[in-house]
């Protein structure tokens, strides 16, 4: 083949590199000294693409020529900075001593805000920004043309990791910084103010954030979407590079860039595959990535637990009621009403299902998505190429879902904290680029239509009973695993590793059938949801639907049993009450997370318990961290 | 001695999780002394200079510096307010240099005082200062024992709380840390030690406590306790 070929496709590596590295770097260094995944790193990036368009628009109608360009690059990326000092102030100061969840959740809501707001400003379309002055043209590389453009990024990279190495080793500043990622405590037991340290810190990652997204408006516009891409880029870059590592982002940006410039040759139908089964390779052989370093003692997936509820005579009079009320339902309810209890019905398994293995477990998976959609595929599937009647797609759903968990199960524990969430992200995402882009087989973007139930449950009524029964079946399955040994051996797991390891349960093995246990109950939701809806489409597979089930745990409470149904009931009951009423439903839903996670962290059902001695459960048997 | 001391510790009382570690625990540090708070492994030596600078909330008591109420402040406060904190683990940044972990620990020295400098502290601890562009983790024990308390000191604090220095220190590096702590102690800077080692207390403190099961259980002068062998083998296993 052709040399000049191969060159070129090489440069286009280095040039993507750039950018990975770019988008990244503020990520890695927010992680490093706060200890937070900050997913409005990605929010960051779009607002500094959006913003330097529209300055780059004001400069270059008051014609100030060539600095009109790069004055709107660089004062987006300083607006961006002062932004990333707001969310310090405002959200993340109140989070740091929060378990890894609503850390996640709180900067997810963020994302959401800003996409409406986004939206609200700029539209929704693909705003195409003006080409750099005196790079508008190519050069000639080995007989091909390549863009002056991105040849000039190519060196932007490199110049941002020298910008930076002068900042940490040649400030006070950047000394602080890289003292805070090794000790932040101690830092602080010198006299170091770490409240400021993390504003600055904020600022810094938030500039380079916007940096990228300004750099990056001339190769491709500002659209509503780039913030999650980025953001599922970013997080891949920092997990292989190691999470606070900046040298190691640079070097997995450059893995990672070459391997979609040469991956696309190979593989062209895997190319999203492709970056994920990297990280996921590289966790499985350095579990805290190239250049990473053991996480300090991680704040773990929940504090000190309520204990199971006992089964008072009041609770079990009240669940009595709830159930015979579900059972009557049908007859008054109206069709539109029965659809919804199915969806909250489903939905409270599928929390149920997360709750398990974090509340009670200590995994938070980010990436519980990938056992529901499953779940879903594996029964559409079944019935699209291979006419499986209803039942046994319903059978065999939980299945294909608790294979998966095995299998990322068995690499996923191995992990802990921040790095088991990623992990648990990138296997989510694998599953979904498969369903993405295998159109073939899963129909890709527009996925599979007419998966419908049996003829018996074709009424609504009759499929309502049916999901009532399975939901409740899962749950209530669940149920008796807590209370058994292997429940309480879990959470003994969750609560002291070492302790556990010492009464003779193997922490691993434990966390593994909890995951395996949990894929399944959550593959189970799946093949009841696709039956619901009639099609299935790799939107079901997507972050979203992860942080649905996320917050619903949230609004529940993690410390409880109860508390996920409590909260699956009220995000899909908000959902159709908010989205009919607002195009801006999304910020609302951001809002309330924000609201929820700063205000009440131990969620609806723990508020309740608080307030209600009924409804208490006995104290765990385990001792608060100091 | 009351009126006059510079650290008052009373009814400090600390848990980690659901395990009471400090009772109702008191000692006061004199303006310009050392006093060395001796236990048995575990005895809760840590937790009460832990519980001092803030690092670990207690549930109850109190602790005043130069009549101020430390109590509840966030450890960079307590730092501020004129204590330094040499932990028992040193806790030196290990990817930063020498030189850079000082830089870490650098503060403005009250007014009037004349502040700690590197080369000041290399003229105390002599063997850092060939040391300086060294990564901190490519350093012996020792130099990383004296590199911790250079740290601290250059937050010129009037008191020292220190956790153990001499714990696996070579005996050369032990008088060399003698011969530091002494001269701290012309400089002014008034110390809390928290030792097993019996020998390296007496060398430089005048006062001592000895602390049992998270309480004090007896006090008096160094010297008092080197002459009675009863107490001695009642509570530190020497
Ligand atoms: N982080 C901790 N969590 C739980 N218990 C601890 C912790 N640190 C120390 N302890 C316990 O507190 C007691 C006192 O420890 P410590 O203050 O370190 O003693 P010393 O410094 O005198 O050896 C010991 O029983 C020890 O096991
Ligand atoms: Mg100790």
């Amino acid at each position: 083949m052709d040399p000049g070929f191969f060159v070129v496709q090489f440069l286009n590596g280095l040039a993507t590199a750039s950018f990975l590295f770019m988008a990244s770097a503020g990520l890695t260094i927010v992680f490093g000294v706060t200890r937070i995944v900050n997913f409005a790193h990605g929010s960051f990036y779009m607002l500094g693409a959006y913003l330097a368009y529209t300055l780059a628009g004001i400069f270059m109608d008051a014609a100030y020529g060539a600095m009109s360009f790069w004055g709107a690059i660089f004062l987006a990326a300083v607006i961006v900075g002062l932004l990333g000092i707001l969310l310090e102030l405002v959200v993340l100061r109140r989070i740091y001593d929060a378990p890894e969840l609503f850390q996640l959740l709180a900067t997810f809501a963020v994302v959401l805000i800003v996409q409406d707001l986004v939206r609200m400003t700029w539209g929704g379309e693909d705003l195409l920004g003006p080409r750099a002055p005196g790079l508008k043209s190519f050069v000639l590389v080995a007989g091909r043309r390549f863009p002056e453009y991105e040849l000039a990024m190519i060196f932007a990279g490199p110049l941002v990791l020298g910008a930076l190495w002068l900042l940490f080793h040649r400030t006070r500043f950047g000394v602080l910084v890289r003292a805070a990622t090794l000790d932040r405590e101690m830092v602080g037991a010198l006299g170091v103010n770490q409240a400021l340290l993390f504003t600055g810190v904020l600022f810094l990652g938030a500039f380079l954030a916007g940096l990228a997204g300004a750099l990056q408006l001339p190769r491709e516009p500002a659209n509503p979407y780039m913030d999650v891409n980025i953001i599922v880029e970013a997080f891949v870059v920092t997990v292989i590079g190691g999470m606070g590592s900046v040298t190691g982002a640079f070097l997995a940006a450059l893995l990672i860039g070459e391997l979609q410039a040469f991956g696309i040759l190979v593989f062209p139908k895997i190319t999203l595959v492709l970056a994920f089964l990297v990280m996921a390779v590289v966790l499985i052989v350095r579990p805290y990535g190239l250049l990473g370093r053991p996480q300090a003692e991680s704040h773990g997936a929940a504090r000190a637990g309520a204990g199971l509820a006992a089964g008072t005579p009041l609770q079990r009079g009240f669940w009595l009621a709830l159930l015979a009320l579900l059972l009557v339902l049908p007859l008054f309810a109206d069709e539109y009403s029965l659809k919804l209890m199915i969806e909250l019905l489903i939905f409270g398994l599928f929390a149920f299902s997360l709750n398990f293995i974090m509340g009670w477990g200590g995994i938070v998976s980010f990436g519980h998505a990938a056992y529901f959609g499953l779940g879903a595929y594996g029964a559409a599937l079944l019935v699209h190429h291979f006419a499986w009647p209803m039942e046994g797609a319903l059978l065999a759903a939980p299945l294909v879902a608790g294979t998966a968990a095995l299998v990322f199960g068995a690499l996923c524990v191995r992990l802990s904290g921040v790095y088991l969430a990623m992990l648990t992200l990138a296997f989510a995402q694998i599953v979904y680029a498969v369903a993405f882009q295998w159109v073939e087989f899963t129909g890709g973007d527009n996925g599979l239509i007419g998966i419908w139930p049996a003829s018996w449950a074709a009424s609504r009524t009759v499929y309502y009973y049916l999901t009532l029964a399975v939901s409740l079946a899962g749950i209530g399955l669940l149920w008796r695993f807590l209370y058994a040994p292997f429940g309480y051996s879990s959470r003994a797991v969750r609560d002291s590793a070492i302790r556990a390891d010492a009464i003779g349960i193997d922490p691993r093995y434990q966390r593994w059938l909890a995951f395996t246990v949990s894929g399944i109950a959550a593959g189970l939701g799946g093949g009841l949801y696709v039956f619901s809806k009639g099609n299935i489409d790799p939107e079901v597979l997507a972050i979203p639907t992860s942080v649905d089930a996320l917050t619903m745990v949230l609004i529940g409470g993690v410390e409880t049993v109860t508390g996920p149904l409590a909260g699956a009931a009220l995000l899909t009951l908000l959902k159709d009450f908010v989205m009919p009423l607002t195009l801006y439903w999304k910020m609302v839903m951001g809002v309330l997370i924000l609201g929820m996670v700063l205000a009440f962290p131990k969620g609806l059902v723990g508020i309740l318990a608080d307030r209600l001695p009924a409804l208490q459960a006995r104290p765990a048997e385990r001792e608060r961290p100091a | 001695m009351n009126g006059g001391a510079m650290l008052e510790v009373e009814g400090l009382v600390t848990f980690y999780g659901r395990a009471q570690i400090l009772f109702d625990l008191a000692l006061e540090v004199a303006e310009g002394e050392v006093l060395v708070l001796m236990g048995r492994n575990g005895a809760g030596k840590s937790t009460t200079l832990k519980s001092i600078m803030g690092l670990v909330r207690p549930a109850a008591g109190s602790v005043r510096f130069r009549g101020r109420e430390l109590t509840g402040l966030p450890p960079f406060r307590i730092a501020r307010s004129g204590v330094g904190y040499v932990p028992e683990e040193r806790r030196i940044f290990a990817e930063l240099t020498v030189e850079e972990n000082l830089e870490v620990g650098r503060r403005e020295a009250p007014p009037g005082k004349e502040p700690w400098t590197p080369s000041r502290l290399y003229a105390l601890f002599p063997n850092l200062a060939e040391l300086r562009r060294r990564r901190a983790d490519r350093i012996s024990g020792g130099e990383q024992q004296m590199l911790a308390i250079a740290r601290t000191l250059m937050g010129n604090p009037e008191l020292l709380l220190l956790d153990e220095p001499s714990e696996g220190l070579a005996p050369v590096i032990v008088d060399q840390m003698v011969a530091a702590l002494t001269g701290l102690r012309q400089h002014g800077v008034s110390i809390l030690l928290s030792e097993q080692n019996l020998h390296f207390a007496g060398r430089i403190a005048e006062r001592a406590c000895i602390i049992e099961k998270g309480q004090i259980r007896w006090r008096g002068t160094m010297q008092a306790l080197l002459a009675d062998e009863e107490v001695r083998r009642a509570y530190l296993s020497v």
